[in-house]
C-alpha cells in the first residue's frame, strides 16, 4: 500500500487551498474595492463623509466605531473571564461542576448572534434607556454601550475557555513550591498561576477581541446606526461590520459598492494588524517570563 | 459491493438534481424588493396550482434585484424604487418598469396617550432635518390644536438599511423642502442628519415601539400589522389625509403618469390621493430573446406577468398592499404587451 504518500498529499492538497482561499478572498476584494480606492486613495482611513447620494464616503466613523464597541466590550469581558478561568481552573479543577460549568460557559459561543440581537433589543435596551435617563443623557436605549455590553456577553466563551485550559496547565510543583513557602491562595494566583498562563490569557482576550470586531448582525441591530463619529459611550454609531450589513444589498451605484468593499478590506487589514500585534506581545511575555 | 451500491445511490441522487435542474421551463426565477415578497408569494403559490408554472422569487433587495437582472440570471427582478437613466443604460438591453401594485409609507410615531397627530410636509421634513428638535414645538401645536403635547425631545428613527421605503420617504421630503433637497436628497440610503438607525421595516417598528417620543416612517403594513400611531399628512392639495387603501390608490390615479411608468407618485396631485404612495415594480427585458432563452420560456413570463397585474390582484387588499388604479392599469396593460422575443409579438396567443 502507499497509503503514505496519498495521505501526505491530501494534506498538503488541504492546507495549500486553505491559504489559496484567502489570498483568493483579499484579491477579489482588493478587485472590487479598486474604483472607490481610485476615487478617495487613502482618504477611505480618515475621511467621515459617508453620503450615498453626492457619492462621497469615507470610513473614518466606523474605524471609531468598531474600535471603539470591540475594546469597550474587552474591557467589560475580561474581569469576569478572568474571574471564572480561575474559579473553574484552579479553585474548582478537576471537579463535576467545574466540568458542567465548563461546558455551560461554551454553550452561548454557538447561539446565533440574531438571538443576542433580539434579547439585546428588548431586554438589554431598555434598561438601558431607563439607566440613561437616571444619568440624564439622551434616552436612546441603543448605541455603542449597548452594543458593547452584548458583545461583551458574546465573547465572554471564547475568552473563558482558552483561560481555563491554561490555567488548568500550570504545573502543582510550582504551585505547591509557593505554598511551601508559606504564599497565600491570592498570592500564588497572582505570582504564579497567572505569570505562567499569561501567554493563554491573552491569546483567550485576542480571539474574543477578533470575535468583537467583525461581529455583524447583534452589534447591527443594537448600536443606532449612526454614521456620525461617535462623541460619547451612549451615543449611537456604526460599526465597519454594521455599514456593510446594512447597506450592501440596496446599494447599486457601482461606486456605493465599491466602497463599501473598500470597507471590507479595511476590516480585514484591521483585524490582522491587530491579531499581529497581539501574537507579537504573547511571544515577548511568554519569552520575558520563562525565556 | 456494498461500495459499489453506495456509489450508484450517491451517483443517482446528484443526477437526479440535474435532471430537476434540467426541467427549468416550468420555473421562473426571479429576486429582489422585499417589500411586495408576502404578496409575490401568494400570487406565485395560487399561479403554480392553477397552471403547473412554478416561480422561485428570492427577495434579496431592491438594488439586488436590478443586480441580478443586468448579469441576467434571473427572469424578471423587483424594485421599489425605479432605476435612473444612467443604470438602465449600462443595461445590455432596453429593460421595461411594471407598476404591480401600490404601496405607502406612513409617518408613526410613540407618544404617551397616543394622540392623532397632524403633520404638514414642512414639519415633517424639519422634524428629520434636526431643526424640530421637541414635541411642543409651536409648529407641531399649530396643527394639532388641544392635542397635549410633552415638552420632551423628538428620537428620530430612520432605516438604516438601504431600502425603497427610504427613497420613497425622502423623495418626498425633496420635493416638500429645498433645505431638505439641498442638504440631505434622496436615495435608498442617505447620510441623516440626525437620528437613531435600525434594520429593516421591523427594525424601525420595534424601536419606535419601545423609544418613549420616537418618530419614524414604516411601510403601511408594518404600522397597521403592530398598531402604531399613524400621523395624518397634508397633502398637495391641503387637505389632511390619512392613509388608507383608497387615498392611497387614488394617489396613483393620476393623469401625469409616464408612459415607462418611473415615477415617484410622492406628493400627488391628487385631491384625495395619501401623498406617501409609491409603486412597486417588475424589472424584465423588453427584448426576451437572449442569453439562450426559449420563446417558450418568454412567453410563460409574459403570462404570469399578464396574470398577476389582472387576477392577482384580488390578493392585495387581504395582506395590506393596494392594487393598481386603472389610470395606472392601463399603463401596466401596455408595457405587458410591448414585450417581445427578437420582434415577435408574446401575448398574442390568449391571456389568462
Amino acid at each position: 500500500m502507499k497509503s503514505e504518500p496519498t495521505f501526505k498529499g491530501i494534506l498538503y492538497l488541504s492546507a495549500a487551498s486553505t491559504i489559496f482561499l484567502l489570498a483568493g478572498l483579499f484579491f477579489t476584494l482588493l478587485r472590487h474595492s479598486l474604483p472607490s480606492l481610485k476615487a478617495f486613495g487613502f482618504g477611505m482611513f480618515y475621511r467621515s463623509v459617508w453620503n450615498p447620494v453626492s457619492g462621497d464616503f469615507g470610513a473614518f466613523p466606523f474605524i471609531v466605531g468598531t474600535l471603539f464597541t470591540a475594546f469597550l466590550a474587552l474591557a467589560f469581558c475580561t474581569p469576569f473571564a478572568l474571574a471564572i478561568s480561575l474559579l473553574l481552573g484552579e479553585y474548582w479543577r478537576g471537579t463535576t461542576w467545574s466540568g458542567i460549568l465548563q461546558t455551560l460557559i461554551e454553550v452561548p459561543a454557538g447561539i446565533p448572534s440574531v438571538i443576542y440581537g433580539f434579547w439585546g433589543l428588548f431586554l438589554v435596551v431598555p434598561l438601558i434607556r431607563s439607566l440613561e435617563s437616571k444619568l440624564h443623557v439622551a434616552p436612546y436605549g441603543v448605541g455603542i454601550f449597548t452594543a458593547s455590553v452584548i458583545l461583551s456577553i458574546m465573547i465572554i466563551p471564547y475568552a473563558a475557555s482558552l483561560m481555563i485550559e491554561t490555567i488548568k496547565l500550570v504545573p502543582y510543583d510550582l504551585k505547591e513550591a509557593a505554598y511551601s513557602l508559606g504564599a497565600t491562595r491570592v498570592e500564588v494566583i497572582r505570582n504564579v498561576v497567572l505569570p505562567y498562563a499569561r501567554s493563554g490569557v491573552f491569546a483567550g482576550i485576542l480571539l474574543a477581541l477578533g470575535r468583537a470586531l467583525g461581529e455583524t448582525m447583534a452589534v447591527t441591530m443594537v448600536i443606532g446606526n449612526s454614521n456620525f463619529i461617535p462623541k460619547s459611550i451612549f451615543a449611537p454609531a456604526n460599526t465597519m461590520a454594521s455599514i456593510i450589513a446594512n447597506e450592501f444589498t440596496e446599494a447599486s451605484d457601482p461606486l456605493h459598492l465599491s466602497s463599501l468593499i473598500e470597507v471590507g478590506v479595511l476590516l480585514f487589514f484591521l483585524t490582522m494588524v491587530i491579531n499581529m500585534i497581539g501574537k507579537a506581545i504573547i511571544r515577548r511575555t511568554v519569552s520575558g517570563a520563562y525565556g | 459491493m456494498k461500495k459499489l451500491v453506495l456509489l450508484g445511490l450517491v451517483l443517482s441522487f446528484l443526477l437526479s438534481f440535474v435532471s430537476s435542474a434540467k426541467a427549468g421551463d416550468s420555473e421562473l426565477v426571479g429576486a429582489g424588493a422585499t417589500f411586495p415578497y408576502p404578496l409575490y408569494s401568494k400570487m406565485f403559490e395560487v399561479y403554480h396550482e392553477k397552471y403547473g408554472v412554478s416561480v422561485n422569487y428570492q427577495s434579496i433587495g431592491s438594488g439586488g434585484g436590478q443586480r441580478q437582472l443586468l448579469s441576467r440570471t434571473v427572469d424578471f427582478g423587483a424594485s421599489d424604487g425605479f432605476m435612473n437613466n444612467d443604470q438602465l443604460a449600462k443595461a445590455p438591453a432596453k429593460i421595461v418598469h411594471i407598476p404591480m401594485v401600490l404601496g405607502a409609507d406612513v409617518v408613526s410615531y410613540n407618544l404617551p396617550g397616543r394622540p392623532e397627530l397632524r403633520f404638514t410636509p414642512d414639519v415633517i421634513a424639519d422634524i428629520f432635518l434636526g431643526r424640530i428638535t421637541q414635541w411642543d414645538d409651536a409648529r407641531i401645536k399649530a396643527n394639532n390644536p388641544g392635542v397635549s403635547l410633552p415638552s420632551d425631545s423628538i428620537v428620530v428613527v430612520h432605516r438604516s438599511d438601504g431600502s425603497g421605503t427610504t427613497h420613497i420617504f425622502t423623495d418626498y421630503l425633496c420635493k416638500v423642502s429645498h433645505q431638505w433637497a439641498s442638504r440631505v436628497g434622496e436615495g435608498v440610503s442617505v447620510s441623516w442628519p440626525v437620528g437613531l438607525g435600525a434594520k429593516g421595516n421591523e427594525g424601525v417598528a420595534g424601536l419606535i415601539q419601545q423609544t418613549p417620543n420616537s418618530i419614524g416612517y414604516v411601510e403601511l403594513i408594518y404600522a397597521a400589522k403592530n398598531h402604531m400611531s399613524i400621523g395624518v399628512i397634508k397633502n398637495k392639495s391641503g387637505k389632511f389625509i390619512h392613509p388608507s387603501i383608497s387615498s392611497i390608490a387614488a394617489a396613483a390615479n393620476i393623469p401625469q403618469i409616464p408612459e415607462d411608468t418611473r415615477v415617484f407618485i410622492t406628493d400627488s396631485s391628487a385631491p384625495g390621493g395619501y401623498p406617501l404612495s409609491g409603486f412597486t415594480w417588475i424589472l424584465v427585458y423588453q427584448d426576451q430573446n437572449y442569453g439562450g432563452r426559449s420563446e417558450e420560456r418568454a412567453q410563460q413570463l409574459v403570462k404570469l406577468l399578464w396574470w398577476m397585474a389582472h387576477q392577482g390582484q384580488q390578493y392585495a387588499a387581504s395582506l395590506d398592499y393596494v392594487q393598481l388604479p386603472q389610470k395606472a392599469l392601463t399603463k401596466t396593460e401596455k408595457i405587458i404587451e410591448s414585450i417581445h422575443y427578437g420582434g415577435k409579438r408574446l401575448l398574442a396567443e390568449g391571456k389568462y
